[in-house]
């Protein structure tokens, strides 16, 4: 379960100072430079409206951490709350014995957050908060955590999870992770590449892989979170591996060794399996391959490029991509082989396509020609209509969150690559501004 | 119009693996010297020695740019980098010519053995425009082959879009970079 992390003292200072950028950002985005920044590049005011009011603290020195802050920013992010300006506030009560409803329905919030931290000891804080609906004059929700000053983050997004929860009726997926690669070009020309995790808001970032020269792309989480597996190269005269890599250990090994190259790892939902694309004498074809048993099945046979598979969520199909009829297009076939079907007809190219938490719907990367390039697209199999949801034209690498909510994904600003959020409704659009190098290739953690 | 053709070759040749060492920590303090790098796990490989063919002190990812009116135009051998339209593997007449020559060379060399570098520009998906450069080698493998090289000597290997000459993002970038790499 949650994975307590170890951070030091200077760490947590910085961690403490993307916080208050992340404040600032959201205040004036675009604003804060380096860390960071979140910026709505299309969105309406049609959320509940909710009011987060701070969380007292009851301790010595500063408050350890920016709870409301962070409750608020993943509220904001997730598309389907106004959150109203705390200078609107007409008190500012810290549970639900101090609350006078109708200083909030004065200022139409449906629903109000309050809560406070207390110290109890060297590192060891309580967190409580309530959820209260104004309208009815009642609590919804009411929960006490303990934690330490490095769990607070996490503490947040439980809270921001619950009340997501309750105001939605959809499991909320802040406390959750992401994995995604950075490529910086050194003064010296080379290239360097990093495998990152962080939390669903890009904090918390963790190096878990560098190399120099050497490409990593399609990193994929297991639905258990512990292991990522990612397409690497091993040195300059290999072909492209999947590699497996342990998140709390660092080890890594390749997954097989193939006389041609491996790509496009895809975890079965029970975790027992791996979906690939092999290429062996220049065809590339999926397999699957039992991950403790090394064993190796082939499910697509075709002189075509066959690659992406990914998994319907009850590990019956593989939908992938093929271009059997000429342009790349999005089919599926049984995990076990046999004919495959087609099902992207509309536009001139689909590719990258995933399922979303229930199988009714993929995401892909889709180009409806006439020099339109590429964007993300949700696509529904029963009608075979698709949905546009974003206006780029080298968006690639979409991933729905745990809860089919959000869609992450990869798209440039000027020149350089940076991470994107959009709902899965296309309402709401944010750009996820991480690192000042070039960001693709985002993947959402089933689980924490 | 003076006709001038520059090509620009990236040619990364490493051959080592140096310090695979992953730095495992667990418990205790952690080094963070940036609370957003660092961690648990992480591993650090690094593709120091990677030179440059052709160039003796060359350091890996040096731009290499070949005046054609100093190389010999009209030999194809001359000519170390073939280029592909969108999304196909199809070798152009151009292509064909250079291929063959490298063919015809390298089968009255036998011993000697040739990478077939496949890439593919931006456009596309990452995973799809590795199996496009993959393609895009084994094409001109085949013609090799068919030539009488022998497939041992022959390696292909592919880097979808992850390689690119030019970071432009126009058609004049692009069609730069959906090219086969002949190294030998």
């Amino acid at each position: 379960m949650p994975s307590k992390k170890v951070n030091s003292i200077k760490g947590f200072q910085h961690a403490v100072m993307l916080i208050f950028a992340v404040a600032m950002a959201l205040i004036q985005p675009g604003t804060a430079a380096g860390a960071l920044t979140i910026e709505i590049t299309q969105g309406e005011k049609s959320g509940i409206p909710i009011a987060a009011v701070p969380f007292r603290w009851h301790g010595t020195g500063n408050p350890p951490a920016n709870l409301r802050g962070i409750v608020a920013a993943d509220l904001h992010r997730s598309g389907r709350f106004e959150l109203l300006p705390p200078a609107d506030f007409l008190s500012r009560p810290s549970e639900v014995s101090e609350v006078r409803y109708k200083d909030w329905r004065l200022i139409k919030a449906e629903a109000l957050v309050v809560g406070r931290i207390t110290e109890k000891g060297p590192d060891r804080f309580e967190v409580s908060f309530q959820l209260l609906d104004v309208y009815r004059e009642r609590v919804k929700v009411a929960l006490r955590y303990t934690a330490s000053a490095d769990q607070l983050r996490q503490v947040a997004h439980q809270i921001s999870d619950r009340i997501f929860y309750e105001m939605t009726g959809i499991k909320g997926a802040f406390d959750t992770r992401i994995a995604y690669v950075t490529m910086n070009i050194t003064e010296e020309n080379d290239r360097v590449y990093q495998l990152m995790i962080a939390d669903s808001d890009g904090h918390n970032s963790q190096q878990i892989l560098k190399t120099t020269n050497l490409p990593v792309l399609s990193p994929a989480w297991s639905p258990n979170g512990q292991w990522l597996a990612y397409v690497s190269f091993s040195d300059n005269r290999s072909g492209a591996n999947v590699w497996l890599q342990d998140i709390s250990t660092g080890s890594r090994r390749p997954v097989a060794r193939f006389d041609g190259s491996a790509s496009a790892p895809a975890w079965s939902p029970d975790g027992k399996s791996l979906a690939l694309t092999v290429s062996a004498k220049g065809n590339t074809d999926i397999y699957v391959l039992g991950v403790s048993s090394g064993e190796m099945r082939r499910v697509t046979k075709h002189p075509a490029i066959d690659t992406e598979p990914a998994w319907s969520p009850d590990g019956r199909y593989l939908v992938f991509t093929s271009d059997r009829n000429g342009r790349p297009h999005i089919y599926r076939v049984s995990r076990n082989g046999g004919k495959a079907e087609r099902l992207t007809r509309e536009g001139k190219e689909n590719a990258g396509a995933s399922y979303d938490p229930i199988g009714n719907r993929l995401v892909l990367v889709t180009n409806r020609g006439q020099g339109a390039g590429y964007q993300i697209g949700v696509f529904y199999p029963e009608s075979g209509r698709t949905d546009v949801l974003t206006d780029g034209t080298l968006d690639e690498s979409p991933t729905f969150s745990p809860n089919g909510a959000m869609i992450l994904y990869a798209t440039r600003m000027g020149s350089e690559g940076v991470l994107a959020a959009v709902s899965a409704d296309g309402r709401v659009r944010q750009v996820l501004k991480l690192t000042d190098g070039d960001v693709r290739e985002p993947a959402w953690a089933a689980s924490r | 119009m003076q006709r001038f053709w520059t090509i620009l070759m990236v040619l990364f040749l490493g051959v080592t693996l140096a310090g695979c060492a992953a730095s495992k920590k667990k418990g205790g303090t952690v080094e963070v010297e940036d609370a957003t790098i660092g961690g648990s796990g992480a591993e650090v490989i690094t593709d120091a020695s990677a030179s440059a063919v052709g160039s003796d002190d060359a350091t890996a990812g040096e731009i290499i740019t070949i005046d054609q009116d100093d190389a010999d135009m009209d030999d194809p051998l001359g000519q170390r980098v073939v280029y592909f339209d969108f999304d196909s593997s199809n070798l152009t007449p151009e292509a064909q010519r250079v291929v063959e020559a490298h063919a015809q060379y390298l089968s009255n060399n036998p011993g000697m053995a040739v990478v077939l570098e496949g890439h593919a520009d931006e456009r596309g998906t990452r995973e799809y425009n590795l199996a496009l450069g993959e393609r895009r080698a084994n094409a001109v493998s085949e013609i090799f082959q068919a030539m009488g090289v022998a497939p041992d000597a022959i390696r292909t290997i592919s880097y979808g879009e992850e390689r690119p000459i030019s970071m432009g993002q126009d058609e004049s970038a692009w069609s730069l970079n959906r090219r086969v790499e002949i190294l030998y």
